[in-house]
């Protein structure tokens, strides 16, 4: 009766996590619906802790009063730019949560001697080298976005024989574990050589598809809790595990489909590993980019009508999201029409920019998608450029061997003018230059996305 | 393997849920979403809880312990991140 209770518990806290997740679907029920998950959490915690197997409640007790701890003073702390590091890292404790989970329940089964159903060792199996794969892979993630270890590829020969190789040993150790589930040695061999794979297939991936990696980390961390799931026989476990999965994979695909990359091309292709071709930087820019002060900028801002900002990576690293509010609301108090349009893959994650921007108080409802803002730029008298480069390069319309030809972007070119904030003319994660930094109605403010939003910012209020 | 089919019923059929809920999330609240839905993937907190009660050997304890600590961290950063973030998006 009480196992009965405890499932319908669990019941309980899946239909939560439903429900938490459709109310993302608007801003307004947003924060009700992180509640409503977080509910659905406690409810499945108290229920277990009910579970008649348990025994002792010290060690319980002391891992999530030391996890709370940890774990909130991470979430308060964190600065909105750092957000991608963030949930790398939290992505990598799910992942190792399942990999400890699952050894422990191998070596209890046996302690008890139990026999253990093909279920349960393949459950095992996939739940080790998923949750290894997860924790390391985002370990790597993390040290990446935090610049611990360059953000570009790295690169080296032999790299997709090696991690095929692993792959390959990491599924023979499991199928072996399968067939002999007493040789616990074969589950912690398995762990590590996932672990390597987990570090050997991030390391060769560029920070600008970080976003990608992210989400499928994600997803991964679901699956690892799902296949948890299948080795303890509960439904709990799968389910949330489950949604966790699919919304990692759809994340991933709508990041491919903005880079118009396939999934297998971003894992193992390298973007900006192999040398860029086509026209030369010298070729494109030689002559033709115009450098202009803040002040000539503002005397074009001052009689526009309609502005439109583009964020990228650059405002997040300078942390112009405050100045760049400010800007904005100096704009509208002159009459000025001020939107944002917004990248899918913008920043180091999907809807990164959506989140400073937010935090600097800028109303949602001007901040626009990729799709709804296009067709406005042709009556945009401004289109204000801080810190993107490669989803803004029209040799992805133009250019057919372009490395990045048919990416969607934005097409700020249709604009009147194009102010470009940037710190040099060096290419972006592409690796290619940039025909916009040169086009005709373009001007450049090279300096710190932060300080020249500032100085624009006090030129155009000197300009009223 | 009669409890397997249904256990495979259940996530086949989640992962439908999750394929259509999630589509409907708008591309401005990805990054809480991730955040949130890496709370959810915490779920593996409730076998870690069951394994660190069970008291079988001290290994066992253990690994389940540290599964606990992992699991937690995953669970309560996760919804508090994601708390702050949605706060932000709803003031005006």
């Amino acid at each position: 009766m009480r196992a009965a209770l405890i499932n319908f518990a669990y019941l309980v806290a899946a239909t939560l996590f439903v429900l938490g997740f459709k109310g993302l679907s608007s801003p307004r029920t947003a924060v009700r619906a992180n509640m409503i998950g977080a509910l659905g959490m406690l409810i499945a915690v108290v229920a277990t802790l009910l579970d008649r197997g348990i025994v002792s409640y010290g060690v319980i007790l002391a891992g999530l009063g030391a996890g709370s701890a940890i774990g909130a003073v991470l979430a308060l702390n964190i600065r909105m730019t750092a957000m991608p590091q963030m949930v790398a890292l939290l992505n990598g404790f799910g992942g190792g949560a399942s990999v400890l989970v699952a050894g422990s329940a191998l070596l209890g089964a046996l302690a008890l001697g139990q026999a253990l159903p093909y279920q349960s060792s393949v459950a095992t199996a996939a739940s080790g080298i998923i949750g290894a794969v997860t924790f390391w892979g985002s370990l790597v993630a993390y040290a990446k976005l935090q610049e611990l270890v360059p953000g570009r590829p790295q690169a080296f020969p032999g790299q997709q024989i090696l991690n095929g190789g692993l792959r390959l040993v990491s599924l023979l150790l499991g199928a072996w574990l399968v067939r002999e589930p007493h040789a616990t040695g074969l589950y912690w061999g398995l762990v590590i050589v996932a672990s390597v794979l987990g570090v050997t297939s991030v390391l060769p991936i560029g920070g600008a598809d970080m976003p990608v990696v992210i989400c499928l980390l994600n997803s991964y961390s679901g699956l690892a809790a799902c296949a948890t799931g299948f080795v303890l026989n509960n439904n709990g476990l799968i389910i949330a595990g489950s949604l966790v999965g699919a919304s990692g994979i759809i994340l991933s695909q709508i990041m491919c489909k903005a880079m118009n990359r396939s999934l297998a091309n971003v894992l193992f292709g390298g973007l900006g590993a192999e040398v860029a071709t086509g026209p030369l930087a010298d070729e494109v820019y030689a002559g033709k980019v115009k450098a202009a002060s803040p002040q000539e900028i503002a005397m074009v801002m001052e009689t526009a009508r309609r502005v439109v900002i583009v964020p990228g990576y650059g405002m997040a690293v300078s942390q112009a999201q405050h100045a760049v509010r400010d800007l904005a609301r100096l704009l509208e108090s002159r009459g000025t029409e001020v939107e944002f349009g917004i990248h899918p893959v913008a920043g180091r994650m999907p809807g990164h920019m959506n989140v400073l921007l937010a935090e600097a108080n800028i109303p949602y409802e001007k901040v626009k998608e990729m799709s709804e803002i296009n067709p406005s730029f042709e009556q945009t008298d401004v289109a204000l450029v801080i810190g993107a480069n490669d989803v803004v390069n029209p040799s992805a319309r133009t250019d057919p061997k372009s490395p990045i030809a048919g990416m969607p972007i934005l097409d700020v070119d249709k604009a009147k003018t194009v102010v470009v904030i940037k710190r040099s003319l060096s290419p972006g994660f592409a690796g290619i230059p940039n025909p916009l930094f040169a086009a005709d109605h373009t001007l450049m403010l090279f300096d710190d996305g932060k300080k020249a939003v500032l100085d624009l910012t006090a030129a155009l209020k000197e300009a009223t | 393997m009669e409890a397997f089919a249904v256990t495979l019923t259940v996530f086949v059929l989640a992962m439908f849920v999750g394929f259509e809920v999630i589509t409907k999330v708008p591309p401005t609240l990805h990054t809480p979403l991730m955040s949130g839905s890496n709370a959810i993937s915490g779920i593996t907190i409730i076998g870690a809880i069951l394994l660190a009660g069970l008291d079988l050997t001290a290994l066992t304890t253990t690994l389940a312990f540290v599964a606990v600590v992992f699991a937690t961290i995953n669970v309560v950063g996760g919804f508090l991140v994601t708390h702050r973030m949605l706060e932000m998006f709803k003031r005006k």
